[in-house]
């Protein structure tokens, strides 16, 4: 009698095995011998920004901020549709480079990720955003400010910041209102980002009556300015916009220094790193302001505790958009959540309607994919570190508002109303 | 006024860092007829080099004038031994080969040095920590710092002094003999092989120093600095007659001031059609037009015995 019994304990081993094998076809076929286990589905989120060359810094940032929500994710044993899914970043490095964003792209695609965080740079989200769009993989851009990105028509992209459209208008109310300049020069880097938040910046700064004596162009490979900031000097502006990142800000702003120029200096998110101020030296980043959009890290709504978990995990201080990336990834799995599917053509309508409270504030999306409110906050270097100085809200005036996003917000600009006074009065 | 009188300061310092890269071009090419493309890499590892004991003394304390006499002596020193080492290794097998073999030669070690660099400094910028702290000197209203000042001193002394050592030393009477047919000079006891290593030291070593000064005077560095300093250098050369010393100096002074005034004012020359991002056009305009005029460039033989 042993061995028929045998017998048909192994066939219904076997048939166990076999119908677990059909009821998930995702996973590894190994699984399948665990047939009591809940099922387990693996979902890849694609990372892509530059690990590496001069922006590295910030992108490793973006990288370790998906990495951390991917972290998060997975101890909190999120369940979607009835399923235990595990969370796999998938990270890839475009070199701030737009022909290496799309091969990264098409990578990212090619390995069936089901949403991607990226890119970094406007130059490399634009045309990295067709390929996801043919894809059907829903991308948000952590850091992408270029208007472009979004007016493409695709269904897939979204972005958690405010866009140069917003951030450059802001900036040139910024400059007129509270720092009462009347005549400005503009320079950008010749990217889809500094050349794009420059021309937002001059469009409204003429709307509000300044005069824009220059508007001079470098690249992102430069160092060297004297001359385009000789000519500046001889213009006698009150105020510099920049458009572009710290490699270029920083020595810019030292060989203004050099030139004796008194001009104040403004520039957008590119250069709020402390690493510009490395560049620029402590003396002659004194005084300059750099526009983030969204609140100050440690004023974000969870920024704190975000600070302290990323810096125990990689043992370094945020850069920039870490928050972006994180709450990139949590709006991903939100949506899957109320889809209760992670295949991106379910969850994809679903990216739209979130209304997520994240890291960085409230998150919700316009028709376009554009953050919903972005509050952009101004800093000012003082004493060799970035501190807020002013927090505006795109769609009001350049009167300090209160920010639905943070409680703290209010109490922000109190303290933060001298300051700006007396970075007028440099 | 003033303001053009500051384009002048800022293209002369520019130019003389041309000038002294330009400088290790021109003295290889006149004795080898060999266009060493990996000197602009050379300039780029000295920078590095000198940015690295800046950073590690810095920190110690030690006084800013031996920082500075340190960081250039060990750049000299690294970059005179990857002079030696790259003659040695790479040009001097190829010595009677085609022209091309060296030529790809040149560029395969411009590669390689970029990339070794980025595997020990890393692909980011990196930031000169404070060290120094120019003054200002006002001269008709136009801003001239010390530094920019010490720079330019110093490379027109560096330039007055290869010059000199050229046409006086018996080291300098070899080089021109060479220059001139390497195995008559042969025959005659000048030892051709020693004073092509000779020239290949020299010229990187002029050409650490420009390192140095392209690293004071801007702060920062990074692995791909090289490639447009050697691009411009070379230009430079070119621009003065390559193969002529004195034409080397010339070419990196006027091609510093001619960017200076191109970025300056080619946007108001155009009337905002053409930016200032455009000055390399212009640059190189000056360039060709030049060439056309005068192919051997301004101060080129005609018909060279090489060139």
């Amino acid at each position: 009698m042993h061995k028929p019994a045998l017998r048909h304990t192994l066939i219904a081993s076997l048939v166990a095995a076999l119908l677990a094998a059909c009821g998930q076809e995702a996973p590894p076929p190994p699984k399948a011998e665990a047939p009591k286990a809940p099922e387990v589905i693996t979902v890849k989120i694609g990372a892509a920004s530059p690990l590496t060359g001069p922006q590295a810094h910030i992108g490793i940032d973006i990288r370790n901020g998906v990495q951390l929500a991917i972290d998060d994710a997975n101890a909190a044993n999120v369940e979607i549709g009835g399923k235990k899914v595990k969370f796999e970043i998938v990270a890839e490095d475009d070199e701030a480079n737009p022909t290496k964003a799309t091969t990264v792209a098409q990578k990212l695609v090619d390995a069936k990720v089901a949403a991607v965080v990226g890119h970094f740079n406007s130059g490399a989200s634009i045309p990295a955003s067709k390929i996801y769009a043919d894809a059907g993989i829903p991308q948000i851009s952590p850091a992408s400010t270029n208007p472009d990105y979004t007016l493409k028509g695709y269904k897939t992209t979204f972005r958690v910041v405010a866009h140069d459209g917003q951030q450059g208008p802001v900036l040139a109310r910024f400059a007129a209102k509270t720092l009462g300049a009347k005549t400005v020069a503009v320079i950008d880097d010749s990217t889809a980002y500094g050349q794009g938040l420059a021309d937002n910046f001059e469009a409204t700064a003429k709307s509000l009556g300044m005069k824009v004596v220059a508007r001079e162009h470098t690249t992102d490979k430069d160092t060297d300015f004297k001359a385009i900031l000789t000519k500046i000097k001889g213009r006698k502006p009150d105020l510099i916009m920049f458009g572009g990142i710290d490699p270029q800000a920083g020595p810019m702003v030292k060989q203004m220094k050099d030139l004796g120029i008194k001009a104040k200096y403004i520039g957008g998110d590119g250069m709020q790193t402390p690493n510009f101020i490395k560049l620029a030296g402590e003396a002659a980043a004194e005084g300059v302001m750099a526009s983030i959009p969204g609140l100050p890290k440690d004023q974000m709504p969870g920024g704190k505790a975000f600070l302290e978990k990323f810096k125990a995990k990689f043992n370094q201080e945020v850069e920039l958009f870490a928050p972006m990336g994180y709450d990139a990834v949590m709006v991903f799995i939100d949506a899957m959540k109320r889809a209760g599917s992670t295949d991106p053509a379910k969850f994809l309508p679903e990216v739209g309607k979130t209304n997520y409270q994240g890291v960085i504030g409230p998150i919700a999306f316009d028709d376009k994919g554009d953050l919903k409110v972005g509050p952009i906050t101004i800093y000012v270097v003082k004493g060799g570190k970035w501190e807020p100085l002013e927090i505006v809200k795109p769609e009001g005036d350049a009167a300090p508002a209160a920010t639905a996003a943070a409680g703290s917000a209010p109490a922000a600009t109190a303290p933060a109303a001298p300051a700006a006074a007396e970075a007028a009065k440099k | 006024m003033e303001i053009f009188t500051q384009q002048l300061i800022n293209g002369l310092v520019l130019g003389s860092i041309y000038a002294l890269v330009a400088l290790g071009y021109t003295m290889v090419y006149g004795i080898l007829g060999l266009i060493n493309f990996a000197h602009g890499d050379i300039t780029m590892v000295g920078a590095l080099v000198a940015l690295t004991v800046v950073q590690a003394l810095a920190a110690a304390g030690v006084p800013a004038p031996l920082v500075l006499v340190l960081a250039g002596g060990c750049a000299i020193l690294v970059c005179s031994l990857l002079g030696l080492s790259i003659e040695r290794v790479a040009y001097r097998p190829l010595r009677r080969a085609p022209r091309l073999a060296p030529l790809i030669t040149a560029i395969g070690i411009s590669i390689l040095l970029q990339y070794t660099a980025a595997l020990i400094w890393g692909k980011q910028y990196i930031a000169l920590p404070k060290l120094l702290e120019p003054a200002a000197i006002d001269i008709a209203g136009a801003q001239l710092t010390t530094l920019q000042l010490a720079i330019f001193v110093l490379a027109c002394g560096i330039m007055a002094l290869l010059l000199w050592f050229i046409k006086a030393s018996r080291m300098g009477r070899a080089m021109r003999a060479t220059e001139q047919n390497p195995d008559v000079a042969g025959l005659m006891g000048v030892n051709v092989d020693t004073v092509i290593a000779f020239t290949f030291v020299v010229g990187s070593a002029i050409g650490a120093v420009a390192g140095l000064m392209v690293v004071l005077y801007y702060g920062i560095g990074h692995y791909f600095m090289g490639f447009m300093l050697g691009l411009k250098a070379f230009t430079a050369a070119v621009l003065g007659g390559i193969g002529n010393v004195g034409g080397a100096v010339l070419g990196g002074l006027l091609l510093g001031v001619i960017e200076s005034m191109a970025s300056g004012y080619i946007g108001d020359l155009t009337g905002g059609v053409l930016g200032s991002n455009y000055r390399d056009i212009f640059a190189f305009l000056v360039l060709v037009l030049v060439l056309v005029v005068k192919p051997s460039g301004l101060l080129g033989q005609s018909g060279g015995d090489r060139a």
